[in-house]
């Protein structure tokens, strides 16, 4: 087990809402869209906590927050035990060095207007403490070495990388400071598949190579399982169902989950006939306008009228915890039990 | 055969040069089946099917050589007007990002029911009454009143639903989809894949989906085309090629991609780049990443090897790789 | 590990649709193996191009650049130095030649008052260059940067600017002219300059600030946020270079039009007037005597058309090139 005795990173009770306004010059609240609506996690030192969901359903808010590039509207985030969302200036400067982020998107995460050095070493530029000068040009070599680029490129510009090699630059961007916790959005999910899996193994090696925590936020389940220790299920801004990544993908008990693991092709022909599909009705409800009681009721096949009364709280159910086993896990729900949806593994030749 | 695509050859001319995006690609699908076209960007899957429906963008394309064939008339030698006609009542083709396929100005029932008056000369009346049949059919709830809505009130999945009802609504014989679930999430993917294949079967059509993504191929296809930098390098029928994948490529891309199922260890990625189409490698576009690739595989372009029945492979060591060599 | 073949990857195509992530040059073999050592990255195309230097390598190519930079460097050159090419002063003239066609020393003729047409269409270039470039410095300092500060706080003050951005837009800019200049007595090109600052900065500061606004919400700005970067560095360093693009096309383009108002200003009488030199002035004398001496009115306003259309030229041509979609 990756995980160490003291986490590294806690969310608690983490909320994000952005304020719906009307009004020309003066800016009158109508509402809210309740992006992150209390969600708590904490990471261990080393660790890799995965955060799946479908668009909209506030994890890269929740990115955001982690990298104090908004402020949450309530709620703490405390790294190595010291609350950073009230940080300014240079105490929020020096915690800026510990968590870095990944972005989605290789083609707007670089500045087209300068080299790859440039972009490589301007944390050094920022933190001048972090590297002496005279090392600089040294240590974007080196960074562009770990990151499996050649380090002659460190004078060409973004545009003439492809997608892959562009995110290996921003992965050695988000190193340079050397930090402990690396929040990751999306990091592969605008890749071609070939270059995918590059990727992924790239940012694998690092983990060990530089003893770093993960924070992996993406929507594609596979790839979450493949690289997280510990996966967090959010739906509508709330963490549903958390645990090690066995208990989720092989004993999910939020019918969420259930609904949304059945609904991942699974690229092997032999399994489609046999697999059990949960097909859910409808779309995301707005987050703008959040249902009553659990928040996943209007699509729920088991929702019932205490559904609508009660929020679920996110802890292992009281049904599932005498048994004990992988399914006694985390879970928002009234009603949750254990159901296998994804197809044990078949002998693949 | 339905559509029969006999060596299309497209190239692109750029400032930069000639690309070769389509380089001799044959397929075929019959009414009833699903064929996979499978390859990352820039392997010429989507201007193929550009190609085949006429709506190739000339300049810069040029379609180059080659025949299609769908039902027995070559589209490459109709008039405009006639391919119109073909396009109308045949063939059908679904985009990735519904919203910009949508005439944002005109509410979904008239741009559906426009289908009929153009295509069928019904009364503006009657389309209407279709409309509603239609987005019914794509399971699109309280069809009647949203028919006057616009594109953006409609959410992606409803919205994709909706191009498939205008894919739908003159009953083409061949339906051909390019990414239509990639932009959206997996619980609405599913509703979309499954709808897409009981209109297949309830119809009887045949479908050409073009994807990169092999779990959505494995839950639908019958048969798969893999491309790669412009050619077919795999052709079989979907439990082939999963079970034993006869080129390296196909393989490599097995191999590389994470499952849902057990954890694994370290990823197998292949190595290097997808080729730039302007200048493809010569012999085999794949060798400067291929594992197995040997000294004949940088001069000669292997052919489409018949590997067994109803299956290719353009891979000079499609036995080796078929064993599993070297893996 | 087979050896690498000499396989360069070079720019790929863009194709339409074939799919968003193409691959743009730069040999790499990636994987975690290190692209291999030796002619790697060292072909001409494989050089460090940044986008400023692409689009100079457009413009140079561009014969509508080449020939409008043509223009202005001569209207420079001739405002910088008059005497170098015309003899006399513009303000000796010989009523006696009143109206007379061209003679010796003046190629043009003379004009209702006996003075030298080439000589006094020469000379009003400085008049022109002088408002026209300054009037575009000022706008342009003051426009883009309160733009650049609103679009990127936001807030209220954001809010105050773009209603007073509203306002100065609804005044009519010759009737301003009109009002707010007649009471100058000053006969020099300052107050027309401020005049055009202070209603020319609204059109420049909406560019800024919408430039800004996109720039401001691209994710290296956010990357460069989570360094912890300070504000003044993330305008400088990363928005600035990315939204100044427009705002140079505008400007460059608004350059020519501050040359034509300051000749309808001077014609109307509330611009420049005699005895300094200008081809507004000169417009407004000759008219009277269009039938007898249409010379006269014909080079000044010939003068002030060339020039005004060289700008606007070499500002579409910037845009060309510096239109990251067209590449």
């Amino acid at each position: 087990m990756a995980t160490s005795a003291e986490p590294i990173l806690e969310a608690d009770g983490l909320v994000k809402h952005y304020p719906l306004t009307r009004g020309i010059v003066f800016h009158k609240q109508i509402g809210a869209v309740r992006a992150v609506d209390g969600v708590d996690f904490t990471l261990g030192r080393g660790e890799t906590l995965g955060l799946v969901g479908e668009s909209g359903c506030g994890k890269s808010t929740v990115a955001k927050l982690l990298c104090n590039l908004e402020r949450p509207t309530a709620g703490a985030i405390r790294f190595k035990g010291e609350d950073i969302t009230r940080l300014s200036g240079r105490a929020l400067k020096a915690v800026r060095r510990n968590i870095q982020m990944v972005f989605q998107d290789p083609y707007t995460s670089l500045n087209p207007r300068m080299t790859v050095g440039d972009i490589i070493g301007e944390p050094y530029e920022i933190h001048p403490e972090a590297a002496p000068k005279g090392d600089r040009r040294q240590r974007v070599r080196e960074l562009l070495d770990v990151v499996g680029l050649d380090p002659a490129f460190a004078n060409r510009y973004p545009h003439q990388f492809s997608g892959g090699q562009r995110q290996r630059i921003g992965i050695a961007r988000g190193l340079a400071l050397r930090p402990e916790v690396i929040v990751a959005d999306e990091p592969v999910s605008a890749l071609d598949v070939s270059v995918q899996a590059q990727v992924i193994n790239l940012l694998d090696r690092l983990q060990t190579e530089f003893d770093l925590s993960y924070v992996f936020i993406a929507h594609d389940l596979s790839i979450v399982r493949h690289i997280s220790d510990r996966v967090g299920v959010m739906y509508l801004g709330r963490i549903v169902e958390t645990g090690r990544d066995a208990e989720i993908y092989d004993h999910p008990t939020h019918p969420y989950t259930q609904a949304l693991l059945s609904a991942v092709p699974v690229p092997d022909p032999a399994a489609r006939e046999d697999r059990e599909r949960i097909i859910l009705s409808g779309d995301v409800p707005s987050p703008a306008d959040i249902p009553s009681g659990c928040r996943f009721r209007t699509r729920c096949w088991k929702a019932r009228e205490r559904c609508a009364r009660e929020v679920p709280l996110l802890a292992v159910p009281a049904g599932l915890r005498e048994a004990g086993g992988p399914a006694a896990h985390d879970s928002a729900c009234h009603f949750a039990e254990p159901r296998q949806v994804v197809p044990p593994e078949q002998a693949r030749p | 055969m339905l559509l029969d695509v006999r060596d299309l050859r497209v190239e692109f001319r750029t400032r930069d040069g000639v690309a070769h995006a389509v380089n001799g690609v044959s397929y075929a699908v019959d009414a009833g089946e699903t064929l996979a076209v499978l390859g990352e960007s820039g392997s010429g899957k989507s201007v193929t099917a550009q190609a085949v429906m006429g709506i190739l963008d000339t300049p810069p394309g040029r379609i180059t050589g080659g025949q299609v064939l769908f039902q027995g008339r070559d589209l490459l030698t109709l008039k405009e007007e006639e391919r119109r006609k073909v396009r109308g009542a045949g063939l059908a083709m679904i985009f990735q990002d519904a919203l910009s396929a949508l005439n944002p100005v005109l509410p979904v029932g008239d741009q559906l029911g426009e289908m009929f008056t153009v295509h069928r000369g019904m009364s503006k009346k009657e389309a209407r009454v279709r409309a509603v049949e239609l987005m019914d059919r794509v399971r699109i709830p309280a069809a009647a009143q949203r028919v006057r809505d616009y594109p953006h009130q409609f959410s992606g999945g409803m919205r994709q639903r909706i191009m498939i009802a205008m894919a739908l609504a003159l009953e083409p014989a061949l339906i051909i989809a390019d990414e239509p679930t990639t932009a959206l999430d997996v619980t609405v993917q599913a509703q979309v894949m499954d709808l897409l294949a009981e209109l297949r079967r309830e119809y009887r059509m045949g479908l050409i989906l073009i994807t990169h993504d092999l779990g959505v191929v494995a839950d639908v296809a019958d048969r798969i085309a893999v491309m790669y930098a412009g050619r077919i390098v795999e052709s079989a029928p979907v439990h082939d090629i999963y079970k034993a994948p006869a080129h390296p490529y196909t393989r490599g891309l097995l191999d590389s991609i994470p499952r849902l199922d057990h954890k694994g260890r370290e990823l197998y990625a292949i190595k290097g780049l997808p080729p730039d189409l302007a200048a493809v490698p010569p012999g085999c576009a794949f060798h400067p990443r291929c594992p197995m690739a040997r000294d004949v595989c940088r001069t000669d372009v292997p052919p489409l090897h018949a590997v067994a029945d109803g299956r290719g492979s353009a891979c000079h060591f499609w036995r080796e790789c078929l064993r599993g060599d070297e893996r | 590990m087979p050896e690498q073949p000499p396989y360069e990857p070079e720019r790929a195509i863009a194709g339409t649709g074939m799919g968003g992530a193409m691959d743009l040059g730069a040999s790499e073999a990636a994987g975690l193996e290190k692209a291999p050592g030796g002619p790697d990255g060292t072909g001409p195309r494989d050089k460090a191009r940044s986008l400023w230097s692409d689009a100079w390598r457009d413009l140079r190519r561009n014969p509508v650049f080449l020939a409008s930079a043509l223009v202005i460097l001569f209207l420079v050159f001739v405002s910088l130095w008059p005497s170098a090419i015309a003899s006399g002063s513009p303000l000796s003239c010989d009523l006696a030649k009143a109206q007379d066609g061209s003679g010796p020393g003046a190629p043009f003729g003379y004009d209702g008052q006996g003075c030298n047409v080439y000589t006094r269409t020469v000379y009003g270039a400085r008049t022109s260059v002088t408002v026209g470039v300054c009037a575009t410095l000022g706008v342009a300092l003051f426009g883009s940067v309160l733009g650049a500060l609103a679009g990127y706080f936001g807030g209220v003050w954001d809010s105050v600017l773009s209603r007073l951005t509203d306002v100065f837009f609804a005044i009519p800019v010759v009737l301003g002219g009109l009002v707010l200049l007649s009471v100058v007595t000053s006969n020099t090109v300052w107050p027309v300059i401020g005049f055009m600052v202070l209603l020319g900065w609204p059109q420049l500061s909406r560019i800024a600030r919408g430039s800004v606004i996109t720039a401001k919400h691209h994710d290296y700005v956010q990357a460069a946020r989570a360094l912890g970067a300070s504000d003044s560095r993330i305008l400088l360093r990363h928005i600035a270079p990315n939204a100044v693009a427009p705002v140079i096309v505008v400007a460059t383009i608004a350059l020519g039009t501050y040359i034509a108002l300051e000749a309808t200003l001077s014609y109307l009488g509330v611009g420049l007037k005699p005895p300094s030199v200008s081809w507004g002035i000169d417009i407004s004398a000759a008219s009277p005597y269009i039938r007898n001496a249409p010379h006269a009115l014909l080079w000044p306003s010939g003068a002030l058309a060339v020039t005004v259309l060289a700008f606007i030229m070499l500002g579409d041509a910037v845009r060309d090139a510096l239109d990251p979609k067209l590449r």
